[in-house]
């Protein structure tokens, strides 16, 4: 793993989107194996561009999320590499017997990709917004899932995921949302990446949460808390060894999630200090609700999603040292 | 209570409903602009649908929305929820203009139609292929409790790929939910396409709704009033099976900037929502002289 933390974090000028297919691109013209799926949605992430490439091996599934995944599973089984891409609502719930089965129990290669994770499906509303497909996801028990926050990480864990010989699951922000990492930056999965060192709370945070966390730890800086920042984009296989390290050095935890925090990285990483190194924890992320239709500056405040609520959040968990 | 209807209506019948689909697409364009963007297409290629069932055919009462014995109505193509919102602000299950806050934060008109939100909105839709079964489901429980209420559906034909779409045209069939009409909005895009490039439909859809058992009447231009009434009139003269209306549209019909491209969501400048809205207030103008 080797990454620069941009200077300052800006809206993005290039969508996360396209990260996916700049990867695509590559990994279509080296390996013949590697084919996209998708179910009537390539307008909104670009796969036109793999379409007009590699029209022999870019399908459209139409709106047929089940046997796109399950026939993802088939064609996996024939030896390609399968990424399977729908809104992150219907690439989870529409169709997770297929994904459990046809993917993850039959252990064959399918990259399913989920854009429009968590609030970031914003106008598209309730029924579009899951703060649960990672939950899902992790409950296969072979899944690798991840949330990738930036252009610059969505190429490089597309690449990662084309080497996995089993189901991968990556939320995909569609839009350019934050600037996080300098262009080059490689990532490893199943590892959390450091972004800033710090003694008196952890606040563990991926995706759209990422920027929420940096500006919390400046917040917290002013207040003379000295905070510590991680990006767990990799929510399982949980990075154990840096979640127990960092109980240790600094004694509490704030996880940062767009999703449900009962079945999402605040309960992964719950899991992990319970059974290794009990700190006081507090969760920011959705609290057992349902989505809802707006903009996302209106929910992200809706669901308590700001760097405000990090910080009120890491003090509470100081307080309970 | 059996349903009926008259076999044909009066020219003053035809001419009001021919207004009130104008006086829909103009609210449907409203609303939408409202927030700037949004599901043009799909929302003005069922105004006409709109305004004969709501204008004639359903027995409903705006002013008591949960009414026992009203009909019911589906949008299972959910992201047509402008268009919902238009016919039934027009008709007065609140003022139109309520519906100026599509989208916005706390609204109670957001862009899938959903029954927890609004008035006259009988089932939660906006997963494609859901709202279907939803209907067949509800067409299923007044059958069972005896009740004269009659299930109107809207599906899309990019909707129509959905696996559940054919699974609920069996389970109504097999059921013969005679209190149940499906119209499908045959405006030949979907979001990637047309149909026929994205996901073709073998035989058509209008001939897989007849494998499975359905009475299926094809009408020719499903953006006329008067041929939208005689098919739902035949609807409910049909006894024993469930009968699906392939209505042949136009999608994005009457918007300037959308008719033409065949647009599924549409974010035009100012100028082109001011062109679109004058366009259609001249038709309807024209259409009300007529
Ligand atoms: C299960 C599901 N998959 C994908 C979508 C995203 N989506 C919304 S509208 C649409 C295209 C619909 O095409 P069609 O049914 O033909 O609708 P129309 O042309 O009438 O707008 C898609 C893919 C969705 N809402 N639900
Ligand atoms: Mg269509």
């Amino acid at each position: 793993m080797n990454f620069t933390l941009k200077a300052d974090h800006q809206k993005y000028k290039r969508a996360n989107r396209d990260g996916y297919i700049a990867a695509m691109l590559e990994l279509m013209k080296d390996d013949p194996s590697v084919v996209h799926i998708d179910c009537d949605l390539m307008g909104c992430i670009n796969a036109g561009k793999l379409a007009a490439k590699y029209p022999e091996r870019t399908f459209n599934a139409g709106i047929a999320e089940q046997n796109a995944m399950a026939a993802a599973g088939g064609m996996a089984a024939t030896g390609m590499k399968v990424f399977v891409h729908s809104f992150a609502a219907f690439a989870s719930r529409r169709d997770f017997d297929q994904a459990f089965l046809a993917a993850g129990y039959s252990r064959v290669p399918v990259h399913v990709i989920g854009s429009d994770p968590g609030v970031t499906a914003a106008f598209n509303g309730a029924t579009h917004m899951p703060f649960e497909d990672g939950g899902l996801y992790m409950s296969i028990p072979n899944a690798i899932v991840l949330d990738s926050c930036d252009y610059v990480q969505t190429y490089s864990l597309t690449k990662k995921c084309a080497a996995q010989p089993e189901i991968t699951y990556m939320r995909l922000i569609r839009k350019g949302f934050k600037t996080i990492y300098e262009d080059g930056a490689d990532f490893e999965i199943g590892k959390g990446a450091v972004l800033r060192e710090g003694s008196d709370v952890t606040i563990i945070a991926s995706g759209i949460m990422l920027d929420e966390a940096l500006k919390a730890q400046e917040i917290l800086e002013g207040k003379g808390i000295s905070a510590k920042v991680i990006d767990m984009f990799t929510w399982k296989p949980i990075d154990e060894e840096l979640i127990v390290k960092s109980a240790e050095e600094t004694g509490c935890i704030v996880t940062a999630e767009n999703h449900q925090v009962g079945c999402g990285l605040g309960s992964a990483v719950a899991n992990v200090l319970v059974k290794k190194k009990p700190v006081p924890m507090e969760m920011i992320g959705i609290q057992n609700r349902f989505g809802q239709v707006g903009d996302q500056d209106f929910l992200m405040k809706e669901y308590n999603l700001l760097a405000d609520d990090i910080v009120k959040a890491a003090e509470r968990a100081i307080s309970r040292k | 209570m059996e349903r009926s209807m008259t076999a044909e209506l009066t020219k003053e019948k035809l001419h009001d409903l021919r207004v009130f689909a104008e006086e829909i697409r103009l609210e449907t364009l409203k609303i939408i602009r409202s927030r700037g963007f949004g599901h043009v297409g799909g929302s003005m290629s069922l105004a006409d649908l709109m305004a004969v069932l709501y204008g004639e055919v359903m027995h409903i009462d705006p002013s008591n929305p949960r009414m026992k014995d009203r009909d019911w109505f589906v949008l299972s193509k959910g992201h047509g929820g402008p268009v919902m919102y238009a016919t039934l602000g027009l008709k007065g299950y609140y003022p139109v203009s309520d519906a100026y806050q599509l989208n916005r934060p706390g609204t109670r008109f957001p862009s899938h139609t959903d029954r927890s939100l609004t008035p006259g909105v009988e089932l939660t839709t906006g997963s494609l292929g859901q709202g279907i079964s939803e209907a067949v489901g509800a067409a299923l429980g007044f059958k069972t409790q005896g009740t004269g209420n009659h299930v109107y559906v809207c599906i899309g034909d990019g909707e129509s790929d959905e696996g559940e779409v054919w699974e609920a045209a069996q389970f109504a069939a097999h059921y013969k939910l005679d209190n149940l009409t499906c119209f499908v909005d045959n405006n030949r895009y979907q979001l990637d396409g047309p149909v026929s490039e994205v996901m073709s439909h073998g035989k058509g859809i209008g001939a897989k709704f007849d494998a499975e058992g359905w009475h299926v009447i094809d009408v020719r231009d499903g953006n006329d009033v008067a041929q939208i009434y005689a098919a739902a009139a035949e609807a409910l003269e049909t006894k024993g099976v469930p009968t699906c209306v392939i209505l042949n549209t136009i999608k994005g019909k009457g918007a300037t900037f959308a008719e033409p491209v065949s647009a599924h969501s549409s974010q035009p400048t100012e100028e082109e929502w001011a062109e679109a809205v004058a366009a259609e207030e001249a038709r309807l103008a024209a259409v009300r002289k007529a």
